[in-house]
């Protein structure tokens, strides 16, 4: 008897079956179209951010780039920033998250120290923890010099 | 066994005879419906004995009675609505308004959140603009935007007096563990609805609010990372996380309650509502349902509407209270408009998650990895796991002193870290202003002018005060000079330590003394000194 396959349970499983295909036909546009953002690698280009000789040694000042994935609709957010350091021995671009829990960290140049306005982290001028609850150093974007010009490629936000 | 869908008060035989029956029994209801007709019936006769209508408004009656008696028949209102809205239920007092009010809360954030969307422009470009517009210029824009900031308030607290209540009472126990598991999710829901609302504001706090959260995600092992992508739409917070917010704000989350409410609420229906609870009668998942519905025979009264007047007060009082706070105090002021390249932020999140925010910063350094995780992971297991470990025994709160004993802990801690959540101490002040007039004109007097600029030009100003001047990350220095040596000074400040960062490479060794004669300089004569 039961192996026996009835006309209504062969119906009853052409009936799941087809719903389920239904189900999936609709499901997998649907969630690539939403997984988007990740499916697409951000175009990540070197951006000029001014001439060397515009950064003075043992400094660090704000520097604007564009997102590495910009919408025309974006506004103010196709901007992000970056730390940018000269020191003697060349460039370095920090990422403004704190890498406690991602608020943007402040530079005091008098104090040489990047301060986080959240819980209180604290940087030295290597982006090094110097204290509260940071354990990880900021990361860095690549940065480069072409000729006299100074070029940052940003990366991806990322913990740790 | 389903006690509502048909079962009526006056069939106590039924009840001894088919205690399993699970399947709605419509030839219950007539009875209902009969004696409505009766009652009706003699109503009429009564009205026809004293003045006979006219024609013309007989029938207009008749007409009427037709019409309704049409659409009661195609929807079912008298054979299906109104014997699930009148069943029996058992007589509670006034901690049972809670959850009628939590969903009454949620209606009025769906009514004002329409209206808003009516106006609000989700796009990074003109998101603040739009939200300015509707609490500027728009017609009583401000009190819509308002009630639906106040109602938001109003839907966590009551949620959560909610959950207290149905836990003080053990309301969980059996047959009502879905109850609880459905309440859990549409908790996770509400808070999920509180998050994403915060950054349609596009200010620069609800900007940064959500890297944080982002940042948390992204501690997940594993698929963090990618996990955070998904939520923000990509690696930083733009123009596709506004969107993606938006989306999950207006549309998502709230159908997603719709259908839990729902499911919510029938659930409520088949197992019914809670008796109060009795000391010394403990739940006996064998007998309980027999128990209840002789109670219910004995001494329940109709939910409608000898039950349901104290929700429809309470509820039209949690109403006033919002309408109230929207027109006199007014929705959450805008800050500046987010923007990722203006560093100088300050993010707090929305009062609800302050707890959570304060508990980030006073946790032990290194600990983060695990809490962040793990904290909610296992809050959310045992929320889950509530009804499953306990779902029989004593449900009266004097038997369980240490479910007392957890709700109490629970509101005072999360209490206690609101509180400080908003002070926020453990924050450096990034912009602390001048010293006082008093302490500069002293070191100037003392020849320490130097040492007072080192001071503040080197960040200690930010999280050190002086005279009420300063952070409050680190210690007060007021008095400073009567509390530690020259030596003392000298050591900290070159080798930091408690959060505060090493100066042994910023400072030359003059700058260290001068530092250091400055501070010695405050002390507490110079207070009794002073007028």
């Amino acid at each position: 008897m039961s192996d026996v396959l009835s006309r209504r349970k062969f119906f009853n499983q052409i009936a799941i079956a087809g719903s389920a295909l239904a189900g999936i036909v609709v499901t997998v546009p649907i969630v690539a179209y939403l997984l988007s953002p990740f499916i697409r690698k951000p175009d990540r280009t070197w951006q000029d951010v001014g001439a060397v000789d515009d950064f003075r040694i043992n400094e660090t000042v704000q520097v604007n780039l564009q997102d590495p994935s910009p919408l025309a609709w974006a506004g103010e957010t196709a901007l992000t920033s970056a730390w940018l350091r000269r020191s003697t021995s060349g460039f370095i671009a920090f990422s403004v998250h704190c890498t406690h829990l991602g608020c943007p960290v402040n530079w005091n140049q008098g104090g040489q120290l990047f301060l986080c306005p959240c819980h209180g982290g604290v940087f030295d001028s290597e982006g090094t923890p110097a204290g509260g609850p940071p354990q990880h150093p900021l990361q860095r974007h690549d940065v480069r010099v072409t000729g006299s010009r100074v070029e940052i490629r940003p990366v991806a936000l990322k913990v740790g | 066994m389903s006690n509502l869908f048909g079962r009526t008060p006056h069939d106590p035989d039924e009840l001894d005879a088919k205690p399993e029956t699970s399947l709605p029994e419509a030839q219950a209801f007539p009875e209902i419906t009969q004696a409505q007709v009766d009652a009706e019936a003699k109503a009429e006769a009564e009205a026809a004995e004293n003045k006979e209508p006219g024609p013309v408004v007989k029938a207009a009656q008749q007409a009427g009675t037709a019409t309704f008696d049409w659409v009661d028949d195609r929807l079912g209102i008298r054979e299906w609505l109104w014997p699930i809205a009148t069943h029996l239920s058992p007589k509670v007092n006034w901690w049972y308004v809670f959850g009628s009010a939590t969903m009454i809360a949620f209606v009025m954030q769906v009514v004002t959140g329409v209206a808003l969307a009516f106006t609000y422009v989700p796009s990074p470009n003109n998101a603040y603009a739009s939200l300015q517009w509707i609490t500027d210029d728009a017609t009583l824009g401000s009190v819509v935007r308002g009630i639906h900031y106040w109602g938001a308030t109003a839907m966590i607290i009551l949620v959560g007096i909610h959950m207290c209540q149905v836990f003080a009472f053990g309301s969980f126990k059996f047959p009502r563990e879905l109850n609880w598991l459905s309440g859990i999710m549409l908790l996770a829901l509400t808070i999920g609805l509180a998050f994403t609302g915060q950054l349609l504001r596009w200010d620069q706090d609800a900007y940064w609010a959500v890297y944080v959260m982002a940042e948390q995600v992204a501690r997940v092992p594993f698929i963090g990372n990618w996990l955070m992508q998904i939520i923000i739409a990509g690696e930083t917070v733009g123009g596709n996380t506004l969107t993606r917010f938006y989306a999950t704000h207006v549309f998502l989350l709230p159908a997603a309650t719709f259908a839990l409410i729902g499911v919510h609420l029938y659930l409520v229906i088949r197992h019914g509502i809670s008796e109060m609870p009795e000391a010394g009668k403990p739940v006996d998942p064998k007998t309980y349902r027999e128990e209840y519905h002789k109670l219910l025979e004995e001494d329940g009264e109709p939910f409608w509407p000898d039950a349901a007047w104290k929700d429809v007060v309470f509820a039209v009082a949690v109403g006033a209270v919002v309408l109230a706070l929207a027109i006199f105090v007014g929705p959450k002021e805008l800050g500046e408009v987010a923007d990722p390249t203006v560093l100088q932020a300050h993010p707090r999140p929305d009062w609800y998650f302050l707890s959570l925010f304060a508990l980030l910063a006073l946790m032990p350094a290194g600990m983060e990895d695990a809490l962040i995780i793990i904290g909610p992971t296992v809050a959310g297991i045992v929320l889950v796991l509530v009804p499953f470990l306990a779902n029989k025994g004593e449900r009266h709160w004097s038997r369980r002193p240490w479910a007392l004993g957890i709700i109490a802990f629970v509101v005072i801690a999360m209490g206690l870290l609101t509180v400080l959540g908003d002070r926020g101490d453990w924050s450096p002040n990034l912009d602390p202003g001048p010293l006082p007039e008093e302490v500069s004109a002293r070191a100037e007097a003392a020849g320490l002018t130097e040492g007072a600029t080192i001071f503040q030009e080197n960040a200690c100003i930010n999280c050190h005060s002086i005279a009420g001047v300063g952070g409050k990350k680190g210690p007060d220095l007021t008095t400073i000079g009567d509390d530690l040596t020259r030596e003392q000074l000298t050591w900290r400040i070159l080798n930091g330590g408690n959060g505060m960062p090493a100066y042994g490479q910023t400072l030359t060794t003059e700058e260290t003394e001068q530092i250091v004669e400055f501070l010695l300089q405050q002390t507490q004569e110079r207070e009794t000194e002073e007028p």
